[in-house]
């Protein structure tokens, strides 16, 4: 690839898409077979998403320390490391639902586009909108329809929008939803299964046209076939998205991601130990902690 | 192909242990009856009581063959808790038992279609209505729910939403006024307003009365049902770029709608009845007045005290057959809260 190919991924950030027919052997054959499709690097400051320094506490408990990440514009990032370990503590802080929980606090700096999110008088609420969230328990609006549920973002954050079936549509599609509830667009969001609840979810978190979009363990209470699906509507968004993932399961990381940052806690607060292009954190890490855990040593 | 297996519940009583329960409850009336007949114990009450142990006893034999202490233990527990709920259950049934049994016999068209201004009430019975009152007890009731309910509902979402540094003093205010004694209500009313103000006795103030005694019911239940909508739903909305307040309104309230309901229910439970409140502040007439501001007017409650007090049997046949009518009229309101909630929950 290209200089000028680099840039245009960063300026537009969008990637090419190419086909990918190698059938993957390991994990690490699959992440390198990922990143040939993308450039490995820095992050260009200013795009994207940085987070810079960051620390959380849960009252007086150090859960993360010192975190520094760059996020560009259009990669998919996987974040691993064994339970407690501040992954999910983390990506809470990147769109400031962190402080949601009471007695909670933070220090450094997250980024978007070069301003800081957690500066003194910025709307949080815009943030949110451009850094959207799917959790890892699906959680539809129990009182409305699939369509309500995909389309309540407009009316949670105010916003116009002229014609909404074709945003429905489009939502749906992305989230790969669209041919399973398009005749039953008025059921109650409580009758799909789990892993098409889930789905909904990202549709509904799509329809606000987030830049970022946090998924905290999406698969996890999700059977294989779900998680695949999941999976590929993952993939197709990264073209038009930047994507952070907290992820327990490597094979998903290595499938998905085109960076992997490995987080770990030594019963003190957790720390960001590594992170590269997935196929290198796959293949040769260079810090022994994340070698023993993605060999499944610990973990 | 057809299957042949015939579906059956292992689970479920066998005929013998059906056969095992019989005996024992035969047996035990069997010793109730002996009991009572050789000892000085006399009375229904004796019968049940020597019946209740002597089946605990009786049937604790039975079981321990089958099942050890563990069944004996099990069928203890279980007993006692049918006890308790057979008293709970009897003395609701013995109350609507003796107002529907005592009631009726007053209840006729004029009754229920008439007012007392031609009437009074010692006349026969047949003759006079309370009509004007059950006009009066809903007017009441419909101007309390006006005030209370989004008092309350607000109160809880700043207790359960906002968490704001009043909290902690609003809690304690809610808790202490659901303490205050109902006549108190009633006093506050009558001397912060009609002993202060040119207003006099009215349904509107008698309203006012009421809603200090449904504020506390309908916030605490109402705090109770939004502690219950996940949290999950809340985050979810806040992560698509909504307000706090847009959340509540467009996903925490609807997802607590029945439950808000049923607050709004309890709290008319809770002032339906009321008498004490009204007397200061509602005064009485013996016919219709729509005016909510504006003249005194009456309530079921007040009619059965007045009746009551009248002390004839004309007069006190009178105020049972209204309470009777106060069940009634309260059963439909609830029965009406219900279908509202779920109409609009299917649309």
């Amino acid at each position: 690839m290209t200089n000028s190919e680099i840039s245009s991924i960063n300026q537009n950030g969008t990637h090419m898409s190419e086909q990918e027919n190698a059938k993957p052997s390991s994990l690490s054959d699959v992440a390198a077979n990922r990143a040939e499709k993308k450039v490995a690097g820095t992050a260009p400051l200013g795009t994207g998403l940085e987070a810079r320094g960051v620390h959380a506490w849960f009252d007086k408990h150090h859960a993360l320390e010192d975190v520094s990440l760059d996020f560009s514009a259009g990669t998919v990032t996987a974040l691993i490391g064994p339970s407690g370990c501040g992954k999910s503590t983390f990506i809470r802080t990147l769109n400031r639902m962190h402080e949601f929980i009471p007695n909670t606090s933070m220090a450094g700096q997250v980024l978007l586009d070069g301003k800081d999110i957690y500066e003194p008088g910025i709307d949080v609420t815009k943030i949110r909108l451009q850094i959207g969230m799917v959790f890892q328990k699906p959680n539809p609006f129990p009182s409305m329809t699939i369509g309500e549920n995909v389309l309540s973002g407009l009316k949670l954050a105010q916003l116009k929008v002229s014609n909404h079936e074709e945003l429905l549509e489009e939502c749906l599609t992305r989230a790969g939803l669209w041919t399973e509830v398009k005749d039953r667009l008025g059921a109650h969001a409580g009758g799909l299964s789990g892993g098409q609840q889930q789905r909904l979810c990202i549709a509904r978190a799509l329809a606000v046209k987030p830049k970022v979009l946090l998924m905290d363990e999406p698969c996890s209470a999700l059977d294989p076939g779900s998680t695949l699906r999941i999976e590929e509507t993952i993939s197709q968004l990264s073209k038009s998205m930047t994507i952070v993932i907290v992820t327990h399961n490597m094979q998903q990381a290595a499938r998905v991601s085109d960076y992997t940052a490995f987080f770990l806690s030594d019963g003190g607060p957790g720390q960001m130990i590594e992170m590269g292009p997935t196929n290198e954190i796959f293949s040769r890490p260079r810090d022994q902690r994340t070698e023993n855990y993605v060999t499944g040593r610990f973990g | 192909m057809q299957s042949t297996v015939k579906p059956i519940r292992p689970w479920a009583a066998s005929p013998r242990d059906r056969a095992l329960t019989a005996t024992s409850v035969a047996l035990s009336v069997l010793a109730s009856f002996l009991v009572v007949a050789v000892t000085p114990m006399k009375g229904k009450l004796a019968y049940a009581f020597v019946f209740f142990i002597a089946w605990l006893v009786i049937d604790s034999v039975l079981v321990i063959r089958k099942s050890g202490m563990k069944g004996v233990r099990d069928g203890l527990a279980a007993k006692i808790t049918l006890l308790g709920g057979a008293l709970v259950m009897m003395a609701v049934a013995s109350i609507l038992w003796s107002v529907i049994s005592r009631g009726i016999k007053g209840i006729n068209l004029a009754f229920v279609t008439e007012n007392m201004r031609q009437a009074s009430l010692f006349d026969p019975i047949g003759k006079g209505g309370i009509l004007h009152a059950i006009f009066g007890t809903v007017l009441l009731i419909v101007i309390a729910i006006i005030f209370s309910v989004p008092m309350g509902i607000l109160t809880a979402l700043y207790l359960t939403e906002i968490k704001g540094r009043a909290a902690g003093l609003i809690q304690f205010l809610v808790q202490a006024m659901s303490g205050v004694p109902s006549v108190v209500a009633g006093l506050f009313i009558y001397a912060a307003i009609i002993l202060n103000t040119p207003l006099r006795a009215s349904s509107f103030l008698g309203g006012l009365a009421l809603t200090i005694l449904m504020v506390p019911t309908v916030t605490r239940t109402a705090q109770e049902v939004l502690n219950l909508v996940p949290r999950d739903l809340r985050e979810a909305g806040l992560a698509m770029g909504a307000t706090q307040w847009k959340t509540v309104a467009l996903v925490v309230i609807p997802a607590a709608r029945s439950g808000l309901i049923t607050a709004t229910i309890l709290g008319v439970a809770r002032i339906a009845g009321e008498t004490a409140p009204l007397l200061f502040t509602v005064g009485t007439f013996d016919s219709y007045n729509f005016n909510p501001v504006k003249g005194e007017n009456t309530a079921i409650p007040i009619i059965v005290w007045r009746a009551l007090n009248g002390g004839s049997p004309e007069s006190v046949q009178r105020a049972w057959s209204a309470i009777l009518v106060l069940l009634i009229v309260v059963l439909a309101l609830f029965i009406a809260a219900r279908a509202l909630g779920t109409k609009a929950m299917k649309k």
